[in-house]
């Protein structure tokens, strides 16, 4: 069943349209003065609407938070600096392409990372004003750009990471790449700020045609997959529209498209929870691309653009009804929904280590803890990577688990990779299964939202957990772990087994009850923990787990099985039950 | 801080029948008009009443306090301490309520209020959200500390109230809102309406608090006539000389010192701040500070244990034109100079030491004086031993001096304070780090809370245009940067109408960027016309402020042209040389003048004091 069969609400919101929405209008097709901004010497910072604007082009502004009631005393501003998010569809890099953002990240980064995140793509940190531009001539220099990976459009494309089976997955990217242009913004305003591209005058440019996102673009942030079951690496009920490879004989022969995933909410908001998305039927190949634009223009004309709130696709289909989205989208696209074709997700994790795909190239998948790729004492973690980068005939692959995977390597290459990344500290026979099924978003101290921290909080808890799970005898299995330093939902923690949302400095939400195959959202068990308290509790429930579960039990199965926590069945009217 | 002379103008008409030279000339009238004329009818009068016991009294007498019964315009001061927005939403609407009931009102982002201004306000209301575990929201955080500390002035004729955002989930719900809601009440303030705690779902109950408030003061804030407006004193000027001075100290309250250079800046640089108390001590933009300080124990036992001496030793002095005895220790740290060297101390001491090297450092005047302004006494003696007397010791070296540093603040923004910018002088001496003698003892040495010993050095070379509507450019790279604090400080308070234009530089943006914040506030209210900012390190190429002169060349004739006065503040030896040798390239080129026809410009621009210099 789907969530939302019953509703039958108002198919527009009416009221006073959010502010976003008059500074979309104004924008002129995203330029709004963000030039002036970036000649202005007096502030590291942009102004205004500028400031939600640089998001359509793929920035954040953000400042060191670490220090910045310092800087308050010394009269300076906050250290301004911007984070960037690079529009990879599928999360595939080349080596050479790698050898230079390595570059950029090393001189011209304040933090000289380059951060995988949850979205399969790279961020760098930390880029001052003065180099903003430079970043982005060195991309497209490369061939990359950050158009639309943040804003109220459709984000960066995923995909599943799966080189092993190499012909559908050649496939499904093919199509991750398509969606993900044919859902650009068209506008020149990126090419002409950052690249210096020929200016295209007035309102009669051809550009003032959005003729998918139109000249508001869409109410709140979209984002979409493409996934090769039964891995579902890219969290699918994460995702606003999602794309189920479907294959007959190793061949890919349409999609199962799945509508109105999402995990944001606000903390103390009853009206916003975190979502799984509904299953509108098959589509075959050819359908893929006009399903994906009416799906898109649907929520773009549906979408609740006065509470912003509420105005993920997820609210829509909770607001109209599925049945009616779907025959809209129908409509829009010209096409009836075939049934779905069964297919079933079975893990999310990444295979790390060497796997061997179909076409008997080798692929090394490494883990990179909090997707963080930095040189650390003893574990030059970024060398390692650019090391191999120097001498790698394949492709790099991120994943939607922060990791990286060097891609179609020869047998005979094997072993001089392996080296490397073993002198750099990138492969550690030693890391946890618990750790691996372990994940944080960025939080503090770059990111303007964090309530509490995430990836710096992490590592830590993950050491706290393994004993745990080692004193209750239970040191070979492993908990879905995730910790998210807001309600927003960037580390995807309302699809783990223990999801922690980040309240305030030290404080956290606790979750319970998602699944291994992230198919189900966790319920709040607990409000408020401090980290003490989290342990104390995880403890509790492990010797519960450890002693009370049925055969492979998971987890996240055994919390609700025993009556620990509520299963959330329908998110709007179980979640904060 | 000079006062208007105020005339109702009925007054002035009967007087400027006769004209017998007592009368206002044709711009003074304007002035006086000018200055009256926002007044309410209560207001002239009373000013009619000012200016006739003024007359009476002559040019020095006091002026009496104003009555009670004066009316003023009163005006709703709306702050907002918000997070995500919440706060600031619920402020707006506030201010469009009270507006719509015909409340004048003055809303605020409680970061952009000066938190001195609170005792001028009549009638207060705050919007506070909370941070998570209780703390103030980032831009509530300075007003927050100065309401908690013991800055915060007595407010007896305040009223106001508090709405208190927060999320009942945290254990220290609606703190922020509760602690101004504390503080203000015990600063004398008097509540009207009780504060309300508003959770998540904050709607109706900020909603009722709104209109409840505006209700309750509606009356009183728009009645225009009625005699219930707080008293003011009008400021006096000091007009009889200080009896401060350099020989006779103040002796002041060291009441701040904060860094003001980010935690990656190769310089420290503190923004210092002294309370001058009842002391009546008054300076004026442009002025400088005197300091007398200490020098550092640590420096002068390792000075004493190098030649020897155990700092008891009896030596004998003229303070003031008059032997008296002091132990050695003493007189080291308190009476004599040891951290600037004098050449003749290094010829000197050549000589007592017979040290090969240091003879010939002596025997060139260059040499010598370079050496001396490298290297403190302490290093001049470990370098060459020598024998010597306690006595002989103490007369070798100079009394020790006060500084002078450039005053940062004008008293119109700052009363009974004075604010100095710093730079803190360290250098590396053989693996010893040396620091300066004042700059240590301000910035590392003093506590907050100790005496400090200061005196006022006036500097008429170094003023605004009498003329409020004249342009002024200023360039003051690095901590040269401190009297045009106190120029904007003026000017603001002045309500100047004429363009200012901030020359800054330093090494980078991030980090050396002094108040930077200040700046960015004076660019917003449009006090400050233009900044252009040099950072020398923050690219492969060296930026200077003289190269942004030189970039804005035409612009800058055509402020010289309009009248505008220029001032330079900073290092003599290069900056000021380089800064004045852009500035006749400019007047040459702009004015297409020979170079000496533009060093004429630049000498009529000095004669006229249109071109002042304050240089160290």
């Amino acid at each position: 069943m789907t969530d939302s069969s019953n509703a039958k609400g108002p198919l527009v919101v009416e009221g006073n349209l959010a502010d976003n929405e008059r500074l979309k209008r104004e924008s002129n097709f995203l330029r709004g003065t963000i030039e002036q901004d970036l000649s202005d010497r007096v502030t590291g910072g942009f102004t205004a609407d500028n400031f939600q604007l640089i998001r359509f082009h793929g920035m954040y502004q953000q400042d060191d938070r670490d220090i910045r009631a310092e800087r308050t005393k010394q009269k300076l501003e906050p250290l301004h600096n911007v984070m960037l998010r690079a529009r990879m569809p599928g999360g595939i890099i080349k080596p050479e392409q790698w050898l230079a953002i390595h570059k950029f990240a090393t001189d011209k980064t304040m933090y000289g990372s380059i951060r995988l995140t949850t979205r399969q793509t790279f961020q760098f940190h930390g880029v001052l004003k003065p180099n903003i531009k430079l970043m982005h001539q060195t991309l497209n220099s490369i061939g990359i750009d950050s158009i639309a990976t943040a804003g109220d459009v459709n984000r960066n494309v995923l995909c599943t990471t799966n080189p092993v089976e190499s012909e559908l997955h050649q496939e499904a990217y093919e199509w991750a790449t398509k969606i993900s242009e044919h859902l650009l913004p068209k506008t020149r305003a990126y090419a002409e700020i950052w690249l210096d591209g020929e200016k295209l005058e007035g309102p009669e440019g051809k550009e003032t045609q959005e003729p998918i996102l139109g000249s508001n673009y869409l109410p709140r942030k979209f984002k979409t997959t493409v996934v090769i079951p039964p891995q579902n690496d890219v969290d699918v009920h994460a995702n606003d529209l999602n794309f189920i490879a479907i294959a007959d004989q190793g061949k890919l022969v349409g999609f199962n498209v799945l509508v109105g995933g999402g995990l944001a909410m606000t903390h103390g908001d009853k009206s916003t929870y975190p979502r799984k998305a509904d299953d509108l039927g098959f589509v075959p190949l050819a359908n893929t691309l006009d399903v994906a634009a009416a799906v898109v223009t649907t929520q773009r004309d549906w979408g609740n653009r006065v509470n912003r709130k509420n105005a993920k696709t997820k609210y829509t289909l909770d607001r109209v009804g599925t049945d009616v989205f779907k025959a809209e989208v129908e409509k829009r696209a010209g096409i009836t929904f075939e049934d779905s074709r069964p297919y079933e997700f079975t893990g999310r994790g990444d295979r790390i280590g060497w796997v061997e795909g179909f076409d008997g190239k080798h692929h090394l998948a490494l883990f990179i803890e909090n997707g963080r790729l930095l040189d650390y004492p003893g574990k030059a973690l970024k060398t390692g990577v650019a090391e191999i980068a120097k001498i790698h005939k394949g492709d790099f692959r991120m994943t939607a688990n922060q990791n990286l995977i060097v891609a179609g390597v020869a047998l005979e290459d094997k072993a001089q990779i392996e080296k490397i990344a073993r002198d750099h500290g990138l492969m550690d026979d030693g890391v946890s299964k618990q750790r691996k099924d372990s994940m944080a978003c960025v939080a503090f101290p770059t990111c303007p939202l964090a309530m509490a921290e995430a990836e710096r909080y992490l590592p830590g808890l993950v050491d706290d957990v393994e004993r745990i799970l080692a004193k209750h005898n239970v040191a070979d299995e492993s908990i879905i772990l995730r910790v998210t330093g807001c309600p927003n939902g960037c580390g995807r923690a309302m699809l783990a087994e223990i999801g922690l949302v980040g309240k305030g400095p030290g404080k956290y939400n606790m979750h319970l009850g998602g699944n291994v195959s992230g198919t189900r959202v966790p319920k709040m068990y607990k409000e408020n923990l401090g980290e003490q308290d989290i342990l104390t509790e995880i403890d509790t429930l492990v010797a519960r787990w450890a002693v009370e579960r049925n055969t492979n039990e998971s987890f996240g199965d055994f919390v609700i099985r025993a009556g620990i926590i509520a299963e959330v069945k329908v998110s709007k009217r179980d979640f904060h039950d | 801080m000079g006062e208007i002379v105020m005339l109702p103008e009925q007054h002035l008409k009967n007087q400027n029948t006769s004209n017998g030279g007592s009368a206002l000339d044709a711009s003074q009238l304007t002035q006086l008009q000018q200055a009256t004329a926002n007044y309410s009818s209560l207001q002239l009068a009373w000013a009619s009443g000012y200016l006739a016991a003024k007359s009476e009294q002559g040019q020095n007498a006091q002026v009496l306090p104003a009555p009670a019964a004066v009316a003023v315009a009163k005006t709703l001061t709306i702050l907002y301490a918000s997070q995500t927005g919440n706060a600031k939403g619920v402020a707006t609407q506030l201010a469009t309520t009270a507006t719509d009931a015909g409340i004048t009102v003055n809303l605020k982002n409680i970061s952009d209020y000066k938190a001195k201004s609170l005792k001028s306000e009549s009638h207060l209301l705050i919007v506070a959200s909370t941070n998570g575990e209780g703390e103030p929201p980032d831009d509530a955080i300075e007003f927050h500390e100065f309401l908690s500390g013991k800055k915060a002035p007595k407010l007896p004729n305040l009223r106001y109230s508090v709405l208190a955002l927060g999320d009942s989930s945290y254990e220290f719900f609606c703190q922020t809102g509760k602690d101004f809601d504390e503080r203000l009440k015990a600063l004398g303030a008097e509540q009207v309406t009780p504060r309300v705690d508003c959770d998540v779902d904050y709607d109706s109950d900020s909603q009722s608090w709104s209109l409840n408030i505006i209700e309750s003061l509606k009356e009183e804030l728009t009645q225009t006539d009625a005699g219930l407006a707080p008293v003011y004193d009008l400021p006096v000027t000091a007009g009889a000389a200080s009896q401060y001075n350099k020989q006779n100290p103040l002796l002041a309250e060291f009441s701040l010192s904060q860094k003001i250079t980010g935690r990656d800046s190769a310089k420290d640089v503190r923004h210092i701040e002294i309370d001058l108390g009842e002391s009546g001590l008054t300076y004026q933009a442009g002025d400088a500070l005197g300091v007398w300080f200490e020098n550092d124990k640590q420096l002068v036992a390792e000075l004493l244990a190098t030649l020897n001496f155990t700092g008891e030793e009896q030596v004998t002095l003229k303070v003031s034109g008059e032997d008296k005895s002091f132990n050695l220790e003493e007189a080291l740290t308190e009476q004599l100079e040891i951290t600037q060297t004098a050449p003749a101390f290094i010829e000197y001491w050549a000589n007592v030491s017979g040290d090969e090297a240091l003879l010939t450092v002596a025997a060139d005047k260059n040499t010598a004086r370079e050496y001396a302004a490298n290297h403190q006494i302490v290093d001049v003696i470990a370098a060459a031993k020598a024998d010597i007397s306690a006595q002989d010791l103490a007369d070798s070296l100079r009394k020790i001096t006060p500084r002078l540093y450039s005053i940062a603040s004008a008293q119109a923004e700052v009363e009974e304070e004075v604010h100095l910018t710093v730079g803190l002088v360290e250098y590396d001496e053989n693996g010893q780090l040396r620091t300066g003698g004042a700059s240590g003892y301000l910035a590392n040495r003093l506590e907050e809370g100790q005496s400090v010993k200061v005196f006022v050095e006036h500097n008429d070379n170094f003023r605004l245009p009498a003329n409020g509507d004249t342009p002024v450019i200023m360039i003051g790279p690095g901590t040269g940067v401190a009297p045009f604090r106190a120029f904007m400080q003026q000017r603001d308070a002045d309500e100047a109408a004429g363009d200012n234009w901030m020359f800054f530089g330093d090494q980078t943006f991030t980090q050396d960027f002094l108040y930077q914040v200040e700046w960015q506030g004076y660019l917003k209210s449009g006090l400050l016309t233009r900044l252009d900012l040099a950072f020398s390190r923050d690219q492969a190429e060296k930026i200077y402020v003289q190269d942004r002169l030189r970039e804005n060349a035409q612009e800058l004739f055509a402020w010289l042209e309009r009248g505008a006065h220029v001032y330079i503040c900073g290092d003599m030896s290069r900056m000021a040389k380089d800064v004045e040798a852009a500035l006749l390239e400019i007047i040459a080129e702009q004015g297409s003048l020979s170079e000496e026809q533009a060093k004429e410009y630049l000498k009529d621009l000095r004669n006229a004091k249109r071109y002042q210099k304050d240089v160290y």
